[in-house]
C-alpha cells in the first residue's frame, strides 16, 4: 500500500525526493563525527587510567569521585567504593545533557534514525509518533540535566583555575594545557547557557518582558548564544575530546606540557 | 542574456501524472514563476498553477523545485545553471487538485481548532495597554503569510498521511505560542498544544525553518518555548507543584 509522498490523492510522483544537492552530507559528516566520539568517549570513560597529569584532570572525569589517583579528587570520594571508571559517576550527566540538548536531538534524529534524513527527503519508517511516547518522552526532562550540566560546568571552571598551578601546587603557572583546559570550559560555557531551556528559564517562559526588565536582558544575552548552540555544540564536543586527549597524551608520557610561565 | 531553460513539469490530477519536459525561453533576472507562466502562455495553456502577488507576500505559489519546497516567485533562474533541468512539482503533503494546484484546505480546519485571543477587561479608562517590548516578541510570528510550506516539509505529516488527524504542524504552533506570549490573553492554551495539536510528535528537526520565506525562527522561537511551556505545565514536576502552591497562572485552561 502507499504511504508517505505515495499517498492516495497526493501527486503521484514516483521519486521519494527530487532534491539533487548534496543533501545527504549533513547526515553522513554527523553520523561520522558522532560515532567517532561515542567510540573514542567510551574507550576513555570506561578506561580508568590515564586521566590527571598534574596539575590537570581530563573533563572526562571532573570531579573525580571514585577511588581517583592522588591528587585528581578536589571534591573527595564519595563514591570511593565504585568499583567501575570514575568517569561513568559523573558523565550521565553531560550525556544526557547533549543526547536531551534539542541541537543534538535534530542532530541524531537526521542522521541515526533518518527521521527525516534531510528536508523534503522522505524518511523510511512506516510509523512515526515523535516524542509523545516512551522513550523519547523523556527528553522532557532535559532543563533537569540542564541544571545538572551547569554544575559540571562550574567544577570544570575550578580545573581550569587550578590548571594555573604547576604540578607541585605553586600558582603562577601556565602551560599549554592549561589553555587547553580554559578554551574547553569556555566553550562548555557558551553551549551550556546557549541551551534552549536556560532561555526559557532566564526569561523566556514570561508573558511579560517589561515586569521583568532584568530577566529580560539575561533573556536577551541568552538568546545570542542560543542563535550559535549548534556552533557551541559542536566546538564544546571536539574540545572536550580533545582535552581529554590532551591530557591522555601528558599522563602516558608521549610529551611534556610546553610552558608559557 | 536569456536562454531557453529546460523545465520540467508535473502535470495532473489525483487519478494521475507525470512530469512533462518543456523548453522555455527565459530572461536575465526572472523567476521560476516567470518561466511557468511564459509556459503557460505559450505551450500549455491549459497549466493550473495558483499565484497572486509575485512579490514573496501572499503565499500562493508555493511548489517544489528540485525536491525543496519553495516560492516560485521568490527562485532566481540565476541560481541555478543555465544547463541545469529544473523540475517543478506541487507541495506533496497536500491532495493534488490539479497540476501545481494543491487543497490546503487541511491548514484552515487545524487553524479553527485554536481557541481565539480572549483579553483581559480593559483598563478603567477604556483602552488596554501593552509594552513595546511585549508586542515586538510576537510580531516575528505575524509575519507568516502562510505559504504552508512549514507544514509541507514536516515529515510527521508529509511522510506519514495518518498523521494529520492529530497534528496540527509548524504554522499553527506558532500561532499556539504568539498566544501563549501575548501578555494580554487570558487562555491557557498549553495542554491543548500538546494533547490535540500534537506538539509532542514534532522532533524539532527544523525543516520548517528551513523552508520559511520569511525567515521565521519558527523551531527556536516558538516550537521549543512552546514545549518548554508544555512542560512546565505537564511533565515539570517542580514548576507544577509552585503553580499550585505559589503564584497561579491566572489564565483559564482551554
Amino acid at each position: 500500500m502507499s504511504y508517505g509522498v505515495r499517498s492516495p490523492g497526493r501527486a503521484q510522483i514516483e521519486q521519494k525526493t527530487l532534491r539533487q544537492d548534496r543533501w545527504w552530507l549533513y547526515p553522513a559528516v554527523t553520523f561520522t563525527v558522532f560515532m567517532a566520539f561515542i567510540v573514542y568517549a567510551t574507550w576513555r570513560a570506561f578506561a580508568g587510567h590515564d586521566y590527571y597529569s598534574a596539575p590537570y584532570l581530563s573533563p572526562f572525569y571532573s570531579p573525580c569521585l571514585g577511588s581517583c589517583v592522588k591528587g585528581s579528587s578536589d571534591f573527595g570520594q564519595p563514591f570511593g567504593w565504585w568499583p567501575l571508571s570514575a568517569a561513568l559517576i559523573v558523565l550521565i550527566f553531560p550525556l544526557g545533557f547533549r543526547m536531551s540538548c534539542y541541537y543534538y536531538r535534530k542532530a541524531y534524529y537526521r542522521s541515526f534514525w533518518l527521521s527525516p534524513p534531510a528536508c523534503g527527503v522522505a524518511e523510511p519508517h512506516t510509523k512515526y509518533t515523535g516524542e509523545s511516547r516512551f522513550p523519547l518522552i523523556l527528553n522532557n526532562i532535559h532543563r533537569y540535566f540542564f541544571y545538572a550540566a551547569v554544575l559540571v560546568a562550574v567544577v570544570l571552571s575550578y580545573d581550569a583555575v587550578l590548571a594555573f598551578r604547576d604540578a607541585t601546587g605553586h600558582w603562577g603557572h601556565m602551560g599549554l594545557g592549561t589553555l587547553v583546559l580554559v578554551v574547553n570550559v569556555v566553550l562548555i560555557w557558551a553551549y551550556t547557557l546557549g541551551c534552549h531551556s536556560c532561555r526559557h528559564a532566564v526569561g523566556g517562559r514570561l508573558r511579560h518582558f517589561s515586569k521583568h526588565p532584568l530577566r529580560y536582558k539575561a533573556w536577551t544575552l541568552v538568546s545570542k548564544l542560543n542563535a550559535n548552540h549548534a556552533r557551541y555544540a559542536w566546538l564544546s564536543l571536539f574540545s572536550v575530546a580533545l582535552a581529554d586527549l590532551y591530557v591522555y597524551l601528558l599522563a602516558i608520557g608521549a610529551f611534556s606540557d610546553p610552558r608559557f610561565f | 542574456m536569456g536562454y531557453d531553460l529546460r523545465l520540467r513539469v508535473w502535470r495532473g490530477d489525483r487519478s494521475g501524472g507525470q512530469l512533462g519536459d518543456y523548453s522555455v525561453p527565459v530572461e536575465e533576472g526572472e523567476v521560476v514563476l516567470d518561466a511557468i507562466h511564459r509556459l503557460q502562455a505559450t505551450q500549455a495553456g491549459d497549466l493550473a498553477v495558483r499565484w497572486n502577488c509575485k512579490a514573496g507576500k501572499c503565499g500562493s505559489c508555493s511548489a517544489e523545485i528540485n525536491g525543496r519546497p519553495r516560492l516560485m516567485c521568490m527562485t532566481r533562474l540565476s541560481d541555478f545553471e543555465e544547463s541545469e533541468t529544473i523540475t517543478v512539482t506541487p507541495v506533496r503533503t497536500f491532495p493534488v487538485i490539479r497540476d501545481l494546484v494543491t487543497d490546503v484546505s487541511f491548514n484552515y480546519e487545524k487553524a479553527k481548532q485554536v481557541p481565539a485571543v480572549k483579553l483581559t477587561p480593559r483598563d478603567p479608562d477604556g483602552k488596554r495597554r501593552m509594552m513595546q517590548v511585549d508586542v515586538e516578541r510576537g510580531q516575528e510570528f505575524r509575519k507568516c503569510i502562510e505559504c504552508f510550506l512549514c507544514q509541507n516539509v514536516c515529515h510527521v505529516v508529509r511522510d506519514h498521511e495518518e498523521n494529520k488527524e492529530a497534528f496540527a504542524g509548524p504554522r499553527h504552533f506558532l500561532r499556539y505560542a504568539e498566544l501563549d506570549m501575548h501578555p494580554l490573553d487570558t487562555h491557557d492554551r498549553r495542554k491543548l498544544a500538546q494533547d490535540v495539536a500534537g506538539l509532542g510528535m514534532c522532533n524539532i528537526t527544523k525543516c520548517c525553518t528551513e523552508v520559511c520565506p520569511e525567515g521565521i525562527h519558527i523551531t527556536d522561537n516558538a516550537i521549543i518555548p512552546m514545549k518548554e511551556r508544555v512542560v512546565d505545565r505537564k511533565f515539570d514536576p517542580v514548576t507544577w507543584l509552585g503553580s499550585k502552591i505559589g503564584r497561579r497562572d491566572p489564565r483559564d485552561e482551554v
